[in-house]
């Protein structure tokens, strides 16, 4: 189509040849040479006009004037590094930044669980006061699956620790136990092999063993004919039946590698008491979630009524599996998100002032080119076109910066939040991040564009062609420049100020009172399988063999060892009542740890009253108990709990224990959750947010802030040069230019800060849930981002006052 | 927008017009562009004054669509110029135009 094209030289040159024959004709007819061209001329009219129409012919124009102008573009930018190279990197790290939270934003709230019609899943549980989620025991389970209408398919998953036997020993390994629909329910088939037979999950079914894409691929080398060969899980063969897709996650379950159906039971688990297992329910078609919720109520209220027993009062709970699997990560990244698109605002502010005082330079060039006939318009597409390219370049900065701030985020996150969204893992720049990536690239173009094009909008040719006027413009440039530096202080404010808060919520997390002295203490974490430790005996072995041997290590002082570690989790709930006081079933839940004799020693935990365990507190001795200061407090208010009993009832044998001691609050769960009773008969671990993301974000903000500041009053100082000059030479004191100059800088900062700290309690207030043991409203924390920003942009405004002031007032006055 | 469009096709109703008066002309033989507009004004007994500029973008437009040729060449007074033919495919558009 493009092939031989004629050259515009080629049809001037026939133009030419038009012109000359004419003029021979007119020339016949008895015309001097002279005038036989000039009345050709004249006949043919306007040959440029021609030539120009010629040109435009089949093109775009717009493409035309799109490439001339992202050619100028260029030019300028290449003319004018430092400022390309600034913007381009400002926007870099606010594009990146919202790109890279974007995509586990994305990966957290829009795909958290690969399966199929996954709004249609469920969490099914029971409910108590107080607890909305409560795992259901064994018995209730297979009663709501048989009696429920809702659902077309209802399972459950528990945890579960195997022993494998390889060639080198055994490993710990881990997985669950479900319920022989589970798969199905979730819509999720295995790869290789086969999903659960029905019937496998009966009690007293075949061991058989479904492996995870991840347990398959490292542990057996990918082997195809590993299905049907057999394993060795706690000393008993598991038959390999299936593998599961490489998507496959399910966040509730970490990183489960072996999946069994529950097929024999423990004496609890076959109780209505021991609530160990999460349901998992698909609603059918039709069905709504408050429909669903009404029918399971009333099954767990029936149920209830047929087997009563004290303290049975739970309810159901249908919640959607995503907000169980999302809800703990999704405030962080909201917030993440919320501080990265400040960022990206302070970004786009900096480079529209940035814009703004180059399109001032350029007063000059855009009165000619409209004095020579350019429309707004055309004048327009060019400063979009600027901004275009500029957004386009930063973006693609952006993405590579992107890419290696999702790299170092997800190492950011702590083990045990990245345990429960292992879909985070596969966090990378996809489709959905390209396309947002585009739309904020759209944005930013639009927005530095817009802010130049505004500006010349105000403008009117022979102000600009004059130049000399400087009062338009500097009263202009003041009114839109300032309230550009106002916001950007005020967003700074936000970022700071959220960024201080969760800092100093992190410092109080970490200074929680532990209730033991956490230095010098090493952990081993141990399993003993049922099947392998059979007998109490076994387990007393194991125990005291393990003891020995970590004990003679060289530098260790002593042993103690627990069912779980101190600030794990305020699991393994054991509810207890105080003979011979009557009890009617309160819920007095409290952690239960088994800890060995040393354990409470081993922590240094302070011992109040009493007695910690002895060696002697055996089998052949009444059941003991410590208890601490929470459970004390709580239970026994104004008595003395020594020598008072405990009671529990486990897998229906009631026991009692004796207390003997009182400990001090060891924290047992969560740093940021009140302390729980404890009894020690057990054990336990911690998390703990990334804040040092924010910290990030606010640090940029800080520096970018104060870059804005430092530009819009060195430029506006620039811009008053002569003002300058002259009062000087009028006989202005030095001290005096400096008090212009601070005391413009001095409002600006005033109003930004001012407008930033209303905004940033807001904001504040949007993260409460996030803060720990400080108000949104912290005055020392917002008091102390007041300084730091105003300091920064004392300084920044220093700078450009005290050029100001050394002004020669001749040099000033001949400018311009 | 009514006015624009009328405006269009009045533009279109022109241009082919124009594109038929040329291949009209060229039906008499090979012809360079001053020649075309001359025969032209005298066909219509001077009424139908064509503007050179139009005529010369319109000449281009025919060639592009493949309806003319040109090449260089020289006129009868030794003058360069650039000569337009006919084409088959012009041939038959001119048919299909005149026959209607």
């Amino acid at each position: 189509m493009f092939r031989d094209k004629r050259s515009a030289e080629d049809f001037a040159e026939e133009i030419k040849a038009h012109l000359a024959l004419e003029a021979d004709g007119l020339k016949n007819e008895g015309l001097s040479d002279e005038e036989a061209l000039r009345r050709a001329r004249v006949e043919f009219g306007n040959v440029r006009a021609t030539q120009e129409r010629f040109y435009l012919r089949n093109r775009l124009v717009w493409l035309d004037n799109l490439v001339r102008d992202a050619r100028f573009a260029i030019r300028q930018f290449v003319k004018n590094p430092g400022f390309s190279v600034i913007a381009i990197l400002v926007l870099a790290l606010g594009i990146g930044a919202c790109v890279a939270i974007f995509a586990f934003v994305d990966t957290a709230m829009l795909e958290p669980l690969p399966y199929a019609n996954p709004d249609r899943l469920m969490s099914v549980n029971e409910s108590e006061v107080g607890k909305p989620l409560w795992p259901l025991t064994y018995p209730d389970f297979r009663d709501w699956q048989r009696m429920n209408k809702s659902f077309s398919s209802l399972d459950v998953h528990t945890g579960a620790g195997f022993l494998l036997r390889t060639g080198s020993g055994a490993v710990p390994v881990q997985g669950q136990r479900v319920s022989g629909g589970f798969f199905q329910t979730l819509g999720v088939r295995p790869i290789l092999g086969r999903n659960f037979n029905p019937g496998e999950d009966r009690l007293g079914g075949p061991n058989v063993v479904i492996l995870s894409y991840g347990g398959w691929l490292h542990r057996f080398g990918a082997r195809r004919d590993l299905i049907g060969q057999t394993l060795d899980l706690d000393n008993q063969a598991y038959t390999v039946i299936g593998v599961l897709p490489p998507s496959f996650t399910f966040a509730l379950a970490g990183n489960a590698e072996f999946w069994v159906p529950i097929n024999s039971l423990s004496t609890h688990e076959r109780t209505r008491n021991f609530y160990n297992f999460l349901g998992v329910g698909r609603l059918r078609d039709g069905v709504s979630l408050p429909t669903a919720l009404a029918e399971m109520k009333a099954i767990a209220a029936q149920l209830r009524q047929q087997y009563p027993a004290p303290g049975r009062d739970e309810s159901a709970s249908v919640v959607p599996l995503s907000e169980i699997v999302v809800g703990q990560v999704r405030p962080i990244f909201l917030m993440l998100l919320g501080g990265a698109g400040l960022l990206l605002a302070i970004a786009c502010i900096n480079v529209s002032s940035l814009l703004l005082v180059r399109s001032e330079s350029r007063r000059r060039e855009i009165a000619v080119r409209r004095a020579l006939g350019a429309t707004p318009a055309r004048l327009v597409q060019q400063f979009i076109t600027e901004g275009l390219l500029l957004a386009l370049l930063g973006s693609m900065a952006g993405l590579t910066v992107a890419a290696v701030l999702m790299r170092l985020l997800g190492g950011l996150i702590p083990k045990d939040i990245a345990d429960n969204v292992p879909f985070l893992e596969g966090v990378e720049l996809n489709a959905h991040t390209v396309i947002f990536a585009a739309a904020i690239c759209l944005l930013v173009a639009l927005l530095l564009a817009a802010t130049p094009a505004l500006r010349l909008s105000f403008q009117k040719v022979r102000d600009g062609l004059a130049d000399s006027d400087r009062s338009v413009a500097s009263r202009l440039w003041r009114r839109l420049g300032a309230n550009l530096v106002v916001i950007e202080l005020a967003v700074a404010v936000v970022l700071l100020a959220g960024a201080g808060l969760l800092g100093k919520s992190l410092y109080r997390l970490l200074h929680v009172p532990l209730g033991f002295d956490p230095s010098h203490l090493a952990t081993v974490r141990v399993a003993a399988p049922d099947t392998m430790f059979k007998t109490d005996v076994q387990v007393d072995n194991l125990y005291q063999e393990i003891e020995r041997r970590v004990s003679s290590l060289a530098g260790g002082e002593s042993v103690g060892m627990s069912s779980m570690l101190p600030v794990e989790c305020d699991c393994a709930i054991d509810r207890i009542h105080f003979p011979p006081r009557p009890y009617h079933g309160e819920h007095n839940d409290v952690d239960e740890r088994h800890v060995s004799a040393a354990y409470l020693s081993t922590l240094k935990a302070p011992l109040l009253r009493g007695r910690l365990f002895t060696k002697a507190d055996d089998d052949s001795k009444p059941g003991v108990a410590v208890i601490n200061q929470e459970l004390a407090r709580r239970f026994f208010p104004g008595e003395n709990p020594l020598g008072q009993r405990i009671a529990n009832d486990e897998g229906g044998r009631p026991s009692e224990w004796e207390i003997v001691g009182v400990v001090d609050d060891v924290r047992e769960g969560p740093l940021d959750a009140p302390i729980s009773p404890t009894e020690y008969f057990t054990l336990n671990q911690t998390h703990d947010h990334s804040f040092s993301l924010v910290g990030g974000f606010a640090a940029m903000a800080l520096v970018l802030g104060v870059v804005g500041l430092y530009g819009v009053i060195a430029y506006s100082v620039s811009q008053r040069t002569r003002e300058i000059g002259i009062r000087m030479a009028l006989g202005a004191q030095r001290s005096s230019v400096y008090s212009l100059v601070m005391r413009q800088a001095g409002w600006l900062t005033v109003a930004g800060l001012a407008i930033g700290l209303v905004c940033s309690v807001g904001t504040s207030l949007l993260i409460r849930k996030l803060l720990f043991g400080v108000q949104a409203w912290d005055a020392a924390t917002l008091g102390c981002v007041a300084l730091l920003l105003a300091f920064a942009s004392l300084v920044a405004s220093f700078v450009p006052a005290r050029r100001a002031a050394s002004v020669n007032p001749t040099d000033a006055l001949r400018a311009e | 927008m009514p006015t624009q469009k009328n405006n269009d096709d009045r533009i279109t109703l022109l241009q082919g017009t124009l594109d038929l008066l040329i291949l009209k002309t060229l039906r008499l033989g090979p012809c360079h562009g001053q020649g075309v507009a001359r025969l032209i004004q005298r066909q219509s007994e001077e009424v139908f004054s064509v503007d050179h500029g139009s005529l010369y973008l319109a000449l281009q437009r025919l060639e592009d669509k493949k309806w003319i040729s040109a090449k260089w060449g020289v006129s009868e007074n030794n003058r360069k110029a650039r000569f337009y033919s006919l084409t088959a495919k012009g041939r038959e558009q001119l048919m299909e135009k005149t026959g209607e």
